[in-house]
């Protein structure tokens, strides 16, 4: 750890992660500063959920040191997941619940954040505030899941695959909203296999492949060390270093 | 403290809650509508009044008509004539008490197991006699009392208020706590900074605004429709169904503490529930269950809530008396027990 302690907004030692005979988390180590936008690149069961669900406080490893906003989540919970926003993959928020319902009810659980009309125009979902969540197309539903994470105005952003799934005015939207809370002084740590997501959001990356960090750069110094553009047309991508360190495709497995 | 125009999360947990359950017409089907339903059609099947005409069958053949125009003359039998190949499908499905063959002397076939069939030879045999020429030694004066409260129906709608307490107590938080689990909403919800203890009370504080309708609905209808006596308090009613509804709640919560799949607690809710039906008192009383299986049938939430509220309702006693007292021990004991056990294993992924 080189960086000043003040410096760092999340950090990891050594991280590891056993699931009956599968290692998911193998020997993971990070640092993000305060102010990044940090991405965890890989393919499907890297450790890329684990990893970003031990920061959340939702696993513990099974060794390793994990320090967020400076505490350990043994002792600190409550005061950290009060200043912690989290998007999970796959959650379904309660289909018979408005909009607005549904970030008031968010928004309750913290002590300090914005207003809940505040939170509708963020999101850009003013018009659907009482519509029940069922009625919401998939980006909205996402944009949905991002609001009741910025609920409490946090310091920290945890996404898991944000953008999965959506069409790409959507992800493009919710990009916008990501660079706002940037622009706000916020840290965001998320996770994705789309490498134009990690290139437009992240200030860096870490590309993750068997429980291991195996390159970790800014997507511009990751992609300059493919040399000369291989195809003509095709200026180098992400995908393309996924593909030059493993041998493998990004989204093969 | 700014919630940004939220109120405190336990309000707002609550708030939701119901929200969800007053928006799923079929909660509002089952909790409202089915037990009158019930009742009505209770109320049809088994009439209040004691002096239907006892249904017997005459069988065919040589007599029979003459004996049918006797028993006829009679206003408390409705005799009808029964082909031989058809007694016994008859006499199976209650559609005749007692199958009479026509001869010197006649021959009653019935089953003597079967209480209709005893009375309906009493009557059969008395009519029979006294039409042949039999001199009564004297006849009884006969003072006709009709008691409310003492018609099965009465005796019943107690009974379905208990299963429905017990019923939406436990499918209704179960059953959304498992929902919210497999939607990866209980693991999005503990992510946040939501205290827990405040997620599995409000799914007991939605449940038990929603116990307000829900006993009413069939107290007023069994009150002002049926007939039915209230001889108990209203407040010794309520408070027996708030204990009822908050004591099978902890056993909501500890089938849904671990279950993922909407088939496991369906099949856990069920294998709890419906033999309390049957052997609670629901439909019959408990009381036909051998001593031996008493101690068993007494102990099960379903029997003290039922219980309670028949003693209430029907017999008019109060909180303090001794039967009642019990029973809410027996719900107290079944509330915490449970509730604990949920709290220890209760798995939020």
């Amino acid at each position: 750890m080189t960086e000043r302690a003040a410096d760092v907004a999340f950090q990891c030692i050594g991280l590891q992660k056993r699931y009956a005979d599968v290692v998911a988390v193998d020997g993971l180590s990070l640092s993000v500063r305060r102010g990044e936008c940090f991405g965890l690149l890989g393919p499907n069961g890297a450790g890329k959920t684990t990893t970003i669900e031990i920061f959340e406080g939702l696993l513990e490893p099974d060794a390793g040191e994990v320090e967020v906003l400076g505490l350990h989540w043994d002792g600190h919970e409550h005061e950290l997941r009060q200043r912690l926003g989290i998007q999970l993959q796959e959650t379904q928020l309660a289909d018979k619940l408005t909009v607005e319902e549904t970030l008031r009810l968010f928004r309750s659980f913290y002590r300090q954040g914005r207003d809940v009309a505040e939170l509708l125009q963020l999101v850009e979902l003013e018009s659907k505030r009482s519509s029940w969540v069922s009625k919401l197309s998939g980006g909205q539903k996402q944009r949905l899941s991002v609001a009741c994470a910025l609920a409490g105005s946090p310091d920290l952003l945890f996404l898991d695959e944000p953008t999965t799934g959506l069409d790409p005015q959507s992800r493009r939207q919710l990009w916008g909203i990501l660079e706002r809370f940037r622009t706000d002084g916020g840290t965001i740590l998320l996770t994705t296999h789309y490498m134009d997501e990690a290139e437009v959001l992240c200030d860096r990356v870490a590309i993750v492949d068997k429980g291991k960090v195996i390159a970790l750069d800014t997507p511009k110094a990751l992609i300059a060390t493919l040399g000369e553009p291989r195809v003509i047309t095709h200026h180098g991508t992400l995908e393309d270093v996924f593909m030059a360190r493993t041998g493998r495709l990004l989204r093969e497995e | 403290m700014n919630r940004g125009g939220a109120l405190h999360p336990l309000v707002e947990l609550t708030l939701a809650r119901l929200r969800e359950i007053f928006r799923e017409p079929e909660a509002l089907f089952w909790a409202f509508i089915f037990p009158i339903l019930m009742s009505v059609a209770m109320a049809v099947a088994f009439p209040s009044s004691g002096s239907a005409p006892v249904p017997v069958g005459i069988r065919q053949g040589a007599g029979a008509d003459a004996l049918q125009a006797t028993l006829a003359a009679s206003k408390a039998l409705a005799p009808r004539l029964v082909a031989a190949a058809d007694e016994g499908r008859a006499l199976r499905d209650g559609e005749v008490d007692l199958v009479i063959v026509p001869g010197a002397p006649p021959t009653y076939r019935f089953d003597p197991a079967r209480a209709e069939s005893r009375a309906a030879r009493l009557v059969l045999d008395d009519t029979l006699k006294r039409a042949a020429g039999r001199p009564d030694p004297w006849t009884a004066l006969e003072e006709y009392v009709s008691v409310p409260g003492s018609r099965y129906v009465d005796w019943l709608i107690p009974g379905l208020m208990g299963m429905g307490i017990i019923g939406t107590s436990v499918w209704g938080i179960a059953f959304s706590i498992v929902q919210a689990r497999m939607r990866k909403l209980l693991k999005r919800m503990v992510a946040s900074p939501m205290r827990r203890s405040h997620y599995l009370l409000a799914q007991v504080l939605a449940r038990l605004l929603f116990l307000l309708p829900e006993v009413a609905v069939p107290l007023i209808f069994g009150r002002y429709v049926i007939g039915m006596p209230l001889r108990g308090s209203l407040a010794a009613v309520a408070i027996v169904s708030l204990v009822g509804a908050l004591s099978c709640g902890g056993l909501g919560l500890l089938i849904a503490s671990r279950t993922k799949t909407f088939e496991a607690v369906s099949g856990m809710v069920n294998l709890i529930l419906l033999p309390m039906w049957i052997g609670s008192g629901v439909f019959f009383s408990a009381s036909r269950f051998p001593a031996v299986l008493q101690p068993l049938v007494q102990a099960l939430p379903l029997t003290a809530i039922v219980d309670a509220l028949r003693a209430i309702i029907l017999e008019g006693a109060s909180l303090a008396s001794p039967q009642v007292a019990t029973e809410l021990g027996i719900l107290a004991a079944w509330g915490i027990l449970p509730f604990v056990i949920a709290l220890r294993i209760f798995r939020w992924r």
